[in-house]
């Protein structure tokens, strides 16, 4: 089996606050997996706000150096310091779209404007007519055209027309990986079905595999092969989507499935949390533990206390 | 619980903004919200839902005073009741604006990160917006900050904290602490709760809710997410290309809507366990630089008739607090009836 991305034992360490009162966040904690290159898939990282998961996707992305371990994508070390040629090389291959669509975008530049270049830069062409073709081409894969968006501004687009783009801008270099950070979180939920779906058939028609950052349990156990559950740096379970949701067995990862809110209830007000959840949850933060493997394939943090 | 009696906070009548543009002589008019007529009580969390780019934000940015070109007030009014007087904020001078911001009028915007200076300390900002309106100094704005912050899960680090050294969710939480930090009477948020994990969402959400309860305040807020609006809204009003289509108590808008939009929306939601796709709407988004004749759900509505194409339907009292616009809102029922899964029904 060769392997598309390797993340080895990867850590990454933040000292925040500027010169004054500096201290130090272990954002990421020794974090470890592979994705095949013979079997693309969706690998989703699912966990807490805060617990690395936006840090763990620079780092693959190569926008972030791991302060330990290493990070390797076709066998070759994701290096942020390696030359031009090199770069552009590997980010041809490995594409991202971002959290906020309103923070990725410049708003003093036209939309178009970023997908001109990206297609300039990763198709070798500087001719119109073949660029121009690539972009619409992009836009249609996500539900837009290239008449719609063309001379106009990120503010004078609403948030999901936004987020598209910023897929239809990742897809020009056709990358056999794309690397989604929070991709659906903004956009209704019947397009949200519909850019779900679409990472769905990059991967099943286009061979592409998605690493796909989320908050939403229901996307990411429609469409996940395989996911990860982190909490304050640390993986704290990992398996196949739909045996570790079905089915979870660390405290947070339980906490997590039993906080998704229903409408079953729609009206009633309904907002509290199991405390006993919580404080089994909270009561191993700190603790390194160890991954343990199960029988069923999974993957769960155990601690020596309990 | 209706809060039908509890007095009137907004009143928004006939209100019609268009982000009206000129490109090199062509003139272009995006009629983003096109004649809403809505009221907000005192003590009242109202939800809005819609689709993507149907004129939400656009909608809030008026009830927020946040107007700015290309967008513009093309006619109505949005009128506050608040403690300090009356303000009609769709025509209101940037003074009048500027002496309820905070105190009594706050707003939460879409995409956390543009409120946030980059290059001040979360901390910073703080100061900048709370610490007139609250007449706190020092370390009792400081311990005040703090303890708000707490009630947010957010350590006090965050103060000494740049923007870009925070996750998305806790930036997300930053702004939702700035705009409730006041106790203001009147909170407006855009997609509050959209980047964070379920767990803090759930506390986050909280927040908003004993804030609003011992404040008396009243809560608008935007969300895709259907949970959100079943479970923390009073009232939930659905905006379709510009318009209100649809409002009523949270519990009818979910387990009876009127309007096939609203049935749609309610019934699109995945879950968990579901490996089955849901229906989408047919058909593309309308285009409003030109939208539809008459209902402008028209093209992709199941239940359309002739009337529908050529008559906008009015917005229509059906009941209690509840109001719809369609031609055919007692035939919605077998449509919700068909589309919900097995078990959803109350
Ligand atoms: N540039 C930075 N400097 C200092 N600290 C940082 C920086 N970027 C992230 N952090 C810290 O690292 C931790 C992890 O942040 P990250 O953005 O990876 O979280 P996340 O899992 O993506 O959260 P969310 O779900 O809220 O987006 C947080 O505590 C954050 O404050
Ligand atoms: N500054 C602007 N100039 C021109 N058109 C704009 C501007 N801002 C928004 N629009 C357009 O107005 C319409 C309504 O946008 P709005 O942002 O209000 O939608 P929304 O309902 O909030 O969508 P979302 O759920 O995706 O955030 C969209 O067609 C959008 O492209
Ligand atoms: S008025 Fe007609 S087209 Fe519009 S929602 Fe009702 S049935 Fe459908
Ligand atoms: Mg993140
Ligand atoms: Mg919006």
């Amino acid at each position: 089996m060769t392997t598309l991305l390797d993340v080895r034992d990867v850590s990454k360490r933040f000292t925040m606050g500027g010169l004054f009162g500096r201290k130090q966040v272990d954002a990421v904690m020794d974090a470890s997996f592979s994705l095949s290159a013979e079997k693309p898939e969706i690998f989703t990282i699912i966990g807490e706000s805060g617990s690395g998961k936006t840090t763990l996707a620079r780092m693959i992305l190569g926008l972030e150096d791991p302060s330990r371990g290493e990070i390797l994508f076709r066998g070759q070390k994701v290096d942020r310091h390696a030359g031009r040629a090199k770069r552009l090389e590997f980010m041809s291959n490995v594409q991202p779209v971002f959290q906020n669509p309103f923070e990725a975008f410049n708003p003093l530049k036209k939309i178009e404007r970023y997908l001109e270049s990206t297609a300039r830069r990763f198709l070798h062409t500087s001719d119109k007519a073949a660029i121009d073709r690539a972009m619409d081409e992009a836009l249609q894969k996500v539900g837009l055209s290239l008449r719609e968006v063309r001379g106009r501004f990120p503010h004078e687009m609403s948030g999901g027309q936004l987020q598209r783009c910023a897929i239809a801008r990742a897809l020009i270099p056709n990358p056999p990986l794309l690397v989604a950070d929070e991709p659906v979180s903004m956009v209704d939920a019947s397009l949200r079905m519909s850019i779900v779906n679409l990472l769905k058939s990059l991967r099943d028609d286009l061979g592409v595999s998605v690493i796909y950052i989320t908050h939403d349990l229901a996307t990411a156990y429609y469409i996940s092969n395989r996911l990860i559950i982190m909490q304050r740096g640390r993986i704290v379970e990992m398996g196949d989507a739909r045996t570790v949701l079905d089915n979870p067995e660390h405290a947070y990862s339980r906490l997590l499935k039993a906080s998704v809110l229903s409408t079953d209830d729609a009206g009633a007000g309904k907002l509290g949390t199991d405390p006993d959840m919580l404080r089994l949850a909270n009561g191993s933060v700190g603790q390194a533990g160890r991954l343990i493997d199960r029988a069923d394939g999974r993957s769960v943090r155990v601690y020596e206390s309990v | 619980m209706t809060l039908e009696n509890n007095p009137e906070i907004l009143k928004v009548e006939n209100l019609k903004a268009y982000y009206q543009m000129n490109y090199f002589g062509v003139s272009r008019e995006v009629r983003a919200v096109d004649d809403i007529t809505v009221t907000m009580r005192k003590n009242e969390v109202y939800g809005i839902a819609g689709e993507s780019s149907s004129g939400k934000t656009s909608f809030i940015k008026v009830l927020a005073a946040a107007i700015r070109p290309p967008l513009r007030v093309v006619s109505g009014t949005a009128k506050y009741s608040f403690s300090s007087g009356a303000i009609d904020v769709a025509h209101a001078t940037p003074d009048e604006v500027e002496a309820v911001r905070w105190k009594h009028l706050s707003y939460i915007m879409q995409g956390s990160m543009s409120v946030l200076n980059p290059v001040r300390r979360i901390g910073k900002t703080f100061h900048d917006f709370a610490a007139r309106p609250l007449g706190l100094k020092g370390k009792a704005f400081e311990d005040r900050v703090v303890a708000h912050l707490d009630r947010l899960k957010l350590p006090p680090d965050v103060l000494r904290a740049y923007p870009h050294e925070l996750s998305g969710g806790m930036r997300q939480r930053v702004t939702i602490g700035l705009a409730t930090v006041c106790h203001p009477e009147f909170i407006i948020a855009d997609e509050p709760t959209t980047a964070l994990d379920v767990v803090v969402q759930k506390e986050v959400l909280n927040l908003i809710r004993d804030i609003q309860k011992e404040m008396g305040a009243s809560v608008v807020f935007v969300t895709h997410d259907m949970s959100v609006h079943a479970n923390v809204a009073d009232r939930v009003g659905i905006i379709y290309a510009g318009r209100l289509v649809e409002e009523g108590p949270t519990r009818e808008m979910f387990f009876a809507p009127k309007h096939p939009y609203t049935a749609h929306l309610v019934a699109s939601l995945p879950r968990i366990g579901d490996t089955q796709q849901r229906p989408a709407l047919e058909g593309r988004p309308p285009n409003l630089a030109d939208p539809p004749q008459g209902c402008r759900f028209h093209p992709r509505c199941p239940l359309a008739i002739d009337i529908c194409r050529k008559e906008v339907p009015p917005l229509e009292t059906i009941g209690p607090d509840h109001r719809t616009a369609c031609w055919r809102w007692r035939d919605v029922a077998p449509l919700v009836h068909a589309t919900q899964p097995a078990g959803v029904m109350a």
